[in-house]
């Protein structure tokens, strides 16, 4: 375990790009090692982060483990610095689950044109990216895999994606590297102003804190950090190159931007800009919420509008990821668990549902919602997956979807001190109005494409069947899961939650909006830190 | 004595090297007149060590004298060379370095 | 003086809410829920390969469930009353309020509480001593997640009206399900039925032994999934899945509701979903008025989705599209009773938030009393059995709600009980009539089925007279309670929860109302000549022993809560067979509000049934004598008169087309707010998406390359080119100009040197 301990981590983001290393040496025509090579590596991976699940010290959830500290380059103060905690262990473990499945799902499904080779050698270096970015706790690291995420989705979406590919990836690539590019700028700035000489996130919250940066310069940094990660969410309303990139990419493409990519942000926001600057946190929350809500509705109908069944599941992404802001904009307890809670179920559902929208177009060879119907008639499994993941992506309770969802509205009725409460309060309804609309354009997807009688085109077509084999492998555990935390959510709420009130709470408190409907908990706790933050001079929730 | 006559000498000597090196067409002229001119260092050297009762003038000279001889060593050995390629020693006839 | 009355009132009802130890069939009630759960994952995963399709399982399950149900109930008997809370077994919610005095203030302090209502809580206390034992309730939790620090448990909670509806849905469950068996039989999704079938009723035992508002939140929401599959079951038609999608997304709509009304209540009772703790705290006076207000106003929107009240309605008629077992157990007898359930489970929010007690009118009992009527109006203008029955279940639903709306709590949950006997019952013999006509149209297919079909005609009258309330079936008493339990006119005043004289008469319309339509439905399907096709004949037992089962139910069940009084005359000291159920189900305890009883009225009783009694007569009038004998002189099979009051009077012809179009909800709901919301608005938000939004991005894109060519032709070309080449050429021009320096000849190299050397030296001299 000790070896785990100091190397685990490391080996977790390099082994991938070991991986395609050796991959490289073999030529592009043996494809089947290839395939071997790709799921082994990521296998290797998913070992790891069993080990690490069963090395994790649940009660320390609040603590780095398995923390890596090393010089990396010394004239910026860049450190080599990993670790792990409860907020970035599920979605860590939900990326390592959901990759090799994404190469179980390609075995015999590589989309045009064809090439596994560089088809998987590049998952694998998205596969690096993806996990260096939930493990890092330096900014400069954390840029670095953020962007190595970039290069290889472009490249899937540029070669691999459907006709309008050129498009769809230039905008998704130009369009996130214009976020990054003013984080990276937020990021510099917290760096020279601060005065801490480190990138490291702990040292920099803690030099903020302690007065190094003026509230003034805090706002703006956060400005740029929120559009930075807001566009990778993507929040409303910078959310336009998502449905295009949903709709072009190949369907593991899809899976793994919808499954990993889009908590990049989200977790950013958590992870980097609210323990770091609570104070701007605060100021801004009105405004996320108010985007959050409005992507929540907008999303919601701009998924009624749609004719394909590819580009509604990605609209129902800009709705659902809204929910994830709105619990991080309460800035409470509750709204960042919900919000964590919501990215892995969203991971799990939409990742599912773009796996069923990608079977879909395999048989039918259309998304075009109108011209399907009767899939439970012509592939009854596949329709019943249909609408149990409908049902979980609609919010029902007992399945994933319902806690990401009704904690954050929960967190709406009472936000954090300093946040206007009958503003979240007003959210909190619009939000709950959002809900209706979900399960409406969800149903009515449902109803059009998997009940009815099979349209006379599709009706007795040989090539549609049930899922096969590779299918039942990919699909199976992210089923389980669906239903499991939807059953026990403390399994993700108790990893999360002593790790949320470490970074967040710590700095920000529960305020009570009615007069007498005093919420005890957040009473007490909150004396505590208004004397702390008094001490350190921090007054907020005052007009400057 | 006085230390002006050597000086005068030197300058004299060095003049007349300057001249040789800078007139004289034969290869073996120049280099006999580089010769001069370093052995008018010489005697400066020499007798400003003299006057000054140190012997560091000595030393240099004795320096010279040997990288001299090395350097007209080095200086035959390329006008003999010169005059196994081109037949003659004329050095105004050797500009290949000619921009 | 109020003070100290309030201070006897509370000291009557000691501070213990809930008992962690207990019989062990009252601590391990979940095993009641978990089984038929256990039974959908069977029934799906393996119900195809065993010969009964999976039905066994489902049937076993939910009979073992009933049998523990029954044990449950048996051992809660012995609980309620022997229960000695004295003995240290018992914890306490909130220590600080233990003491009377902290009490009694807050009890003041909530507006709205006359004295009366407290005095007489006070002399009931005195009086009969038995009654002042308070109904602990039995708790078992369990760590269920963790948030902001606080473990959140989940559990089960088991007191008088969670036994009850246990015993109701396992026993009804049980019957649908043998019902079923014959029913379905064939069906191409047979497994899948029963697989749901168990599903739901696991979800529904789950929500009502639920110990904390979260709980119910997601089985509320379980059980309206197997509504809608279920609903949906035969999917391949459009008007199913259309109809399952309805009722899907009004109970959303009322869902909104449901979550604000929950997240209210969490945060003003302090940070917790425990129902006890919850209701402690809203009887205590620790939750605001405020809040109280809002959650009860939030929640009782969840209600009406769930329920059915007017203008949410909509979705239950249009349910009837599912098979009929899953009328008669989802749609009649329990998931739709989910609502009046909540208001009774958080019976104190709702009895503060809507200042119930004193009061003549208040939002609950007014959405109650008008579905009651709406509701059995639009019964009267269906051609299909089905549907007369569930506008009356609405209508009923109705008569559940108006009676929490005026504190009549038990009378409420008795008639949620007789009410699930005798409709059951109904939709099982509708179904029962349709099995054997293939039809459900009474109009067109039915008629004179009482020749055909005895035994489901003799349970079917049987359930009718219940549901119409005459003496002494089921329906009688459980209608009777509510309707003295409004205080209407004054009746009973000093022991009713106040004044509601609207309600009292609403209901007396409703009542006659119920009869009416009955009589109508019972004349179409069962007199007259038959007009259907075919030959139709009796069903067999699986499906009319379930019928004899539940009208015996239908006749037998009101007995159990006789009015105290009744017989003896003295309704202060009630006999050991008054009031059974009452005593029974109504937690006596801290985390329930001080209501008040009526005193039953004889006059009331009489009237009742009396009015009760002329909408029968008349409908009995209309069909039996008027539709009859035009029948039998023109010799053409009628189900009215050709030339009847609807088609010839200027008003009534309007209002039946009101009627006939169920008061344009439909329309409203579908073509205005859906229509506008899938069509235009959607639209637009898209066109907007694609035009502005994305406008702006492409347009930014375009402009940036617009831009980039700009720069490049002319800044990067023209200037920044023009200034790297001018250099080049400038080096280029000045080495040409020096090469001529470099002659090559050694000669020359060395004149510049000394000429450099002796320049130096003399500029080092003039500077020495």
């Amino acid at each position: 375990m000790d070896f785990f301990r100091d190397w685990g981590l490391t080996l977790l983001i390099f082994a991938p790009l070991i991986g395609a290393a050796v991959m490289m040496a073999f030529p592009k025509t043996d494809e089947s090692i290839h395939k071997v090579l790709a799921l082994g590596t990521t296998l290797v991976t998913a070992v790891i982060g069993v080990v690490l699940l069963i090395d994790f010290d649940y009660d320390r959830a609040d603590e780095m483990q398995w923390a890596v500290e090393r010089n990396w380059i010394d004239i910026i103060r860049a450190e080599y610095a990993v670790g792990i905690d409860g907020m970035s262990l599920p979605l860590l473990i939900l990326t390592l689950l959901v990759v090799p499945l994404v190469i179980i799902y390609s075995w015999n499904h590589f989309p045009h044109p064809h090439n596994p080779k560089a088809f998987l050698m590049l998952i694998l270096v998205l596969h690096t990216g993806m996990i260096g970015s939930f493990v890092a706790r330096d900014l400069v690291l954390f840029f670095v895999f953020f962007e190595v995420v970039l290069l290889p989705m472009f490249f899937m979406i540029a070669v691999w994606g459907g006709e309008d590919r050129k498009y769809a990836s230039l905008k998704f690539f130009l369009y996130t590297l214009f976020g990054s590019a003013l984080m990276l700028v937020s990021f510099l700035a917290l760096f020279f102003l601060a005065g801490a000489e480190t990138f490291s996130i702990v040292g920099l919250s803690d030099a903020v804190a302690e007065g190094g940066v003026s509230r003034n310069a805090q706002i703006w940094i956060f400005g740029g950090m929120l559009l930075g990660f807001g566009i990778k969410v993507p929040m409303f309303p910078f959310h336009t190159w998502l449905p295009d990139a949903h709709t072009q990419a190949p369907t593991q493409g899809s899976v793994i931007l919808a499954a990993v990519l889009l908590k990049l942000g989200t977790y950013g926001f958590v992870r980097i800009a609210i323990p770091i600057l609570p104070e701007a946190a605060v100021v801004w929350s009105p405004v996320i919420g108010a985007l959050a809500c409005i992507g929540i509705i907008y999303g919601a109908l701009g998924c009624l509008a749609q004719t394909d069944m590819k580009r509604l599941i990605a609209f129902s992404s800009v709705a659902h990821m809204g929910y994830v802001m709105l619990g991080i904009a309460t800035l409470t307890d509750w709204g960042i668990n919900a919000a964590i809670f919501g990215m892995v179920a969203h991971g799990l559902i939409t990742g599912m549902l773009f796996f069923v929208a990608g079977s879909v177009k395999e048989r039918y060879h259309t998304l075009e919602i109108s011209r399907l119907g009767g899939l439970l008639v012509s592939a009854p499994r596949m329709g019943w997956i249909l609408g149990f993941i409908s049902m979980a992506s609609l919010g029902l309770p007992g399945l994933a979807g319902f806690w990401g969802e009704f904690p954050a509205i929960l967190a709406a009725y009472n936000p954090a001190n300093g946040v206007p409460v009958g503003l979240f309060r007003f959210y909190m309804v619009v939000a709950a109005l959002g809900t209706v609309l979900a399960a409406g354009y969800l149903l009515w997807l449902l109803q059009r494409t998997a009940m009815g009688e099979p349209s006379e085109e599709f009706a007795n077509n040989p090539e549609i069947t049930d899922p096969n084999r590779e299918e039942w492998i990919a699909w199976t555990p992210l089923l389980v899961l669906i239903l499991v935390f939807g059953l026990v959510p403390g399994l993700i709420f108790n990893i999360t939650d002593p790790a949320v009130e470490a970074n967040i709470s710590d700095c920000l408190s529960t305020d009570v909006g009615d007069d007498k409907a005093s919420f005890d908990v957040g009473t007490c706790e909150r004396d505590g830190i208004d004397a702390a933050l008094a001490d350190l001079g921090v007054a907020i929730g005052d007009g400057e | 004595m006085m230390l002006n006559q050597f000086l005068l000498l030197a300058a004299v000597l060095f003049c007349l090297g300057v001249y040789g090196v800078l007139t004289r067409r034969n290869g073996v002229l120049v280099l006999m007149s580089v010769e001069l001119i370093l052995n008018a260092v010489n005697i400066n050297l020499v007798a400003f060590g003299a006057f000054q009762d140190n012997v560091v003038g000595d030393v240099f000279a004795v320096f010279v004298i040997a990288v001299a001889a090395a350097e007209v060593g080095v200086g035959l050995a390329m006008v003999l060379l010169m005059y196994r390629n081109r037949k003659s020693i004329d050095f105004t006839e050797v500009d290949m370095l000619k921009g | 003086m109020s003070g100290l009355m309030s201070f006897l009132a509370v000291e009557a009802v000691p501070d213990v809410s809930f008992t962690t130890d207990a019989n062990w069939f009252l601590e391990n009630v979940w095993i009641i829920p978990l089984l038929p759960v256990l039974s959908f994952f069977a029934i799906i995963f393996f119900g195809k390969r065993l010969p009964q399709g999976g039905a066994e399982i489902g049937i076993a399950a939910v009979g073992v469930a009933f049998v523990l149900a029954v044990l449950t109930n048996i051992a809660w008997l012995d609980h309620r009353d022997n229960f000695d809370y004295h003995d240290g077994q018992t914890r306490t919610h909130s220590e600080k309020h233990s003491d009377g005095d902290d009490h009694a203030s807050a009890v003041i302090d909530v507006d709205g509480v006359p004295e009366t209502v407290v005095l007489s809580f006070a002399e009931e206390g005195e009086d009969a001593g038995e009654e002042s034992h308070p109904s602990v309730a039995v708790v078992n939790e369990m760590s269920w997640l963790t948030n902001g620090g606080i473990d959140f448990k989940a559990g089960t909670m088991l007191d008088g009206p969670a036994a009850l509806m246990l015993f109701v849905v396992t026993l009804i469950s049980l019957l649908v399900h043998i019902y079923s068996t014959d029913y379905v039989s064939g069906d191409r999704r047979y497994t899948h039925f029963f697989a749901f079938l168990s599903l739901f009723t696991g979800s529904m035992l789950a929500y009502v032994v639920s110990h904390n508002i979260l709980q119910m939140i997601v089985t509320w929401e379980l059980v309206g999934l197997c509504s809608f599959a279920l609903i949906g079951h035969w999917w391949e038609e459009k008007p199913n899945s259309d109809a399952a999608l309805k009722a899907f997304l009004t109970n959303r709509v009322g869902d909104i509701g449901l979550l604000v009304g929950m997240v209210i209540l969490f945060f003003s009772a302090g940070g917790t979903f425990d129902v006890i703790e919850i209701n402690e705290k809203a009887v205590s006076g620790e939750i605001s008025q405020t809040a109280l207000t809002w959650a009860a106003i939030s929640l009782t929107a969840a209600v009406m989705s769930k329920s059915g009240q007017f203008v949410l309605h909509t979705w239950l008629p249009d349910a009837m599209a599912g098979p009929t077992p899953v009328s008669a157990l989802i749609h009649a007898a329990t998931l739709v009773v989910a609502g009046v359930f909540m208001i009774a489970r958080l019976y104190p929010v709702f009895w503060y938030g809507f200042v119930i007690p004193g009061s003549s009118i208040n939002g609950l009992a007014l959405i109650g009393s008008i579905t009651v009527v709406f509701g059995g109006l639009l019964a009267f203008v269906q051609n299909d059995i089905k549907k007369v029955l569930a506008y009356s279940t609405v209508s009923q639903l109705g008569y559940m709600v108006l009676a929490l709306g005026v504190g009549a709590w038990t009378a409420a949950i008795f008639h949620l009980f007789t009410h699930a006997f005798f409709k059951a019952g109904l939709f099982l013999g509708s179904g029962s009539v349709a099995h054997s006509v293939h039809s459900f149209d009474m109009k067109n297919d039915m008629g004179g089925m009482r020749k055909f079909m005895p035994t489901t005609f003799k349970t079917f009258i049987i359930c009718s007279i219940a549901l119409a309330g005459v003496f002494p079936f089921a329906g009688f008493w459980s209608k009777d309670e509510i309707l003295v339990g409004t205080g209407g006119f004054g009746v009973g005043a000093e022991k009713a929860n106040g004044e509601y004289t609207l309600m009292l008469v609403m209901g007396l319309v409703g009542a006659m109302l119920t009869g009416a339509y009955m009589t109508r439905c019972i004349y179409l399907t069962f007199f007259g000549e038959f007009r259907g096709h075919g030959h139709p004949h009796e069903s067999g037992p699986r499906i009319t022993i379930p019928l004899i089962i539940l009208s015996v139910f239908a006749f037998g069940a009101g007995f159990l809560n006789f009015p105290p009084g009744f017989l003896t005359g003295d309704a202060k000291k009630p006999s050991f067979w008054q009031e059974r159920f009452g005593h029974f189900v109504e937690p006596l305890a801290a985390y329930f509000p001080p209501i008040s009883h009526s005193v039953p009225s004889w006059w009331l009783a009489i009237i009742a049934s009396v009015i009760g009694l002329i909408g029968p007569a008349i409908a009995y009038f209309y069909y039996f004598v008027l539709v009859d004998r035009k029948a039998n002189e023109t010799g053409e099979k009628l189900t009215e008169l050709p030339n009847g009051p609807t088609s010839s009077i200027g008003f009534l012809k309007a209002g039946h087309t009101l009627l006939v179009n169920k008061y344009y909800l439909d329309h409203l709901y579908q073509n205005v707010i859906v229509g506008f919301t899938k069509g235009p608005l959607s639209k637009a938000a898209y066109w907007f998406n694609q035009n502005v939004l994305d406008g702006v991005v492409d347009e930014a894109g375009r402009s940036a390359e617009r831009s980039g060519r700009f720069i490049y032709r002319f800044i990067d070309q023209g200037f920044i080119e023009g200034v790297v080449n001018g250099s080049g050429r400038a080096s280029s021009t000045g080495g040409q100009g020096l090469r001529k320096i470099q002659t090559g000849k050694v000669q020359q190299y060395a004149a510049l040197l000394f000429a450099g050397a002796t320049v130096l030296a003399g500029i080092f001299m003039i500077v020495n």
